[in-house]
């Protein structure tokens, strides 16, 4: 048996309704592919995993697999997952979002959570556009792209998530695109090993939307965009600014080591139970 | 050597304490057993999360200051889906905010107390007077079709007796519970003996006895209330805030929509009886009743008993449970009253559900006051005056 067939069978929901909500090209499903694989091969059992999401396409990735499933509102998904977390510390807790989710309504949840530094993982499926509302603009739409509240052209310069991330004290960033699928995988399985928060940004593609509105051809297009445009950490840093200039970068941005939250309050606790006694 | 008396701590259940409706409310909360709390510092509901700071983690427990309203409330469902009890405080602006996420918890069913200790409004208002503005906020802020308790204090000892009921019928039928206190219930010291633990009936959500694939999350049981198992004890399921079928799968389907919402409407109007809660003071023989709730019912109280003294029939109905609207209760005083006088710190909020169940025309008089102040006994006692 094929491996994927494998996963499949042992991560999707059996009594779920399908087919899912996703248009056919769409990149959430090379995602889901990817998290599936990590934590498919990290061996967590499923009881052990939390999935929570936003609202927006992307958001409806938990409702397909097989472990504790939170479907939440728009752009609060990590505030849930901190009270899970919290709750029960054991639990891996994974949060879905989409660019709009977690950069514009839950932005201020984001950056909150990345200097919290709770053992979290979120992951960011970044489309550059409102796909399930029909193509408005979100807050990582290019300056001068089109959308269907930017009729006349987009006039606001777009968010760096993960640069953002990184100066919200992150201790792990990392950036891939569903074209790169292989190292898709390897970028989440570190995300979530890593102690404290960490966010895998996922550069995808709405063709229907974003992708009709700008000219940019096919999902096959979209994703040989994402190829010829993506560089490695690695290889950028050996690159001139101008070789970098329409160019970004993958794999891991930042991993650096901080406090985590659950720690410190366990310290919180310590103290607290002294001064009773 | 001379040795300090003992004074009384807090962890003394025998010996009287002083203190304020707000601190009641944790020590309620506490006693009920709740292990988590997440806020945003708002007055004059903020010295709740203070207490609570100090106090959970000497518990075990949990206190996080959240980067705003709507995230507290945020934790406070996803603790309570991992199983523990759960609640959060707050005042007008920031109930305002949790009303998306008060709906979610209706429509998922999570157990957890709210608590807004209520100031003048809307907008920023009045931050350090009283009010009760936010009765029908209570009962309809988030949109959609929906149930609520609310429940309304008027004491130091309510703010823990109370507390403690509200998770308890949270946990009973899987829903949260808003709790209405006002700044002058917040702030006011009274003195408080704290009831022995044992003599407190906790209730405790009603978890599943099937095996995992036996689990049905949402399923129509006879009560309506699914049992309830946290993340991480093995029950794979999916909760959302779309229209669910009864395995929480999303759902368009009308016969399924329709099960929904009629059992989500059943679990609180079957069971109303017991969660509608009163106080009768001298209304069997009453002439004039009083129908108040909250710091307003103890002014009402103090008029009734000046009026008695001078020998006017007068009663007070105080009503503990806003909504479900205690109905039975508030018509059995319309029909044996010559008139009913509804003092309240707004436009006149409750004063309008009494005249939706007055099938038998008594007069219903108003007694508004929204200059943040407290309605004082005497300005009950004029208007009984002029009623007579």
């Amino acid at each position: 048996m094929p491996l994927t067939t494998h996963l499949v069978h042992q991560y999707l929901r059996h009594d779920k309704k399908f087919p899912h909500v996703w248009c056919p090209g769409c990149g959430n499903g090379i995602a889901l592919g990817a998290l599936i694989r990590s934590i498919h091969h990290l061996g967590y059992n499923r009881d052990d995993i939390v999935l929570v999401s936003g609202i927006g396409c992307s958001s409806r990735m938990p409702v397909y697999v097989d472990f504790n499933t939170l479907h939440t509102v728009h752009g609060r998904a990590l505030t849930f997952a901190t009270g899970i977390k919290l709750a029960r510390p054991h639990l891996k807790v994974i949060v879905i979002m989409g660019d709009g989710d977690a950069m514009a309504i839950g932005g201020n949840h984001l950056i909150h959570a990345a200097r919290r530094n709770l053992n979290l993982t979120a992951i960011i499926m970044n489309n550059n556009i409102y796909g399930m509302t029909g193509g408005q603009h979100s807050p990582t739409t290019p300056y001068g792209m089109r959308s269907t509240t930017s009729p006349y052209n987009h006039i606001e310069r777009a968010f760096n998530i993960s640069e953002l991330i990184v100066t919200a004290g992150a201790g792990f960033v990392a950036r891939g695109t569903v074209y790169h699928a292989e190292m898709l995988h390897v970028l989440i399985e570190k995300a979530i090993q890593k102690p404290g928060f960490s966010l895998v940004e996922i550069i995808t593609h709405c063709h229907i939307q974003y992708g009709k509105l700008n000219q940019k051809g096919t999902h096959i297009d979209m994703m040989k965009w994402q190829k010829d445009h993506a560089v490695t950490v690695e290889k950028a840093q050996k690159m001139t600014i101008e070789e970098l200039k329409d160019k970004f970068t993958i794999g891991v941005i930042t991993d650096q080591n901080l406090p985590i939250y659950y720690d410190e309050y366990e310290k919180v606790k310590q103290r607290a139970q002294l001064s009773e006694k | 050597m001379t040795q300090k008396a003992k004074m009384p701590t807090k962890n003394d259940t025998s010996k009287p304490i002083l203190i304020h409706g707000n601190q009641a409310i944790v020590e309620g909360a506490l006693a009920a057993g709740c292990r988590f709390f997440a806020g945003y510092p708002i007055t004059p509901a903020t010295e709740i999360a203070e207490s609570m700071a100090v106090r959970l983690p000497k518990l075990d427990g949990t206190f996080i200051q959240m980067e705003d309203e709507i995230a507290s409330l945020g934790a406070v469902v996803g603790a309570s889906l991992s199983g523990l009890k759960a609640m959060t405080a707050t005042s007008g602006p920031g109930f305002s905010l949790m009303q998306e996420i008060l709906g979610f918890a209706y429509m998922t069913e999570v157990p957890c107390v709210l608590v807004n200790v209520m100031r003048g409004g809307p907008s920023t208002g009045l931050p350090t007077h009283p009010s009760q503005a936010d009765v029908m906020q209570a009962r309809w802020g988030t949109h959609g079709n929906h149930t609520s308790i609310v429940l309304a204090v008027s004491s130091v000892a309510d703010c823990f007796s109370i507390t403690v009921t509200a998770f308890n019928l949270a946990e009973k039928f899987r829903t949260p519970v808003i709790i209405l206190s006002d700044e002058v219930i917040a702030h006011t010291r009274e003195r408080f003996i704290r009831p022995a633990a044992e003599s407190l009936e906790i209730i405790n959500r009603v978890k599943p006895a099937v095996p995992p694939e036996w689990y049905i999350p949402y399923e129509d049981t006879v009560r309506g209330v699914p049992p309830m198992a946290a993340f991480g004890d093995g029950y794979r399921y999916h909760v959302t805030g779309l229209v669910h079928d009864m395995h929480g799968f999303p759902t368009e389907n009308q016969d399924e929509i329709r099960a929904f919402y009629k059992r989500m409407g059943r679990k609180i109007s079957h069971y109303a009886a017991e969660i509608q809660m009163v106080n009768n003071f001298y209304t069997d023989d009453a002439d004039i009743t009083i129908i108040a709730y909250g710091s307003v019912a103890r002014s009402a109280l103090q008029a009734t008993e000046t009026a008695r003294e001078k020998g006017f029939k007068v009663g007070l109905l105080q009503l503990i449970t806003l909504f479900p609207f205690p109905c039975r209760h508030v018509e059995n005083v319309l029909h044996k009253s010559k008139a009913v006088i509804v003092p309240e710190m707004n436009f006149g909020q409750i004063s309008q559900e009494v005249k939706r169940v007055n099938s038998r025309q008594c007069p219903i008089i108003r007694l508004n006051r929204y200059d943040g102040n407290l309605i004082t006994p005497d300005e009950i006692f004029e208007k009984i005056h002029e009623v007579l």
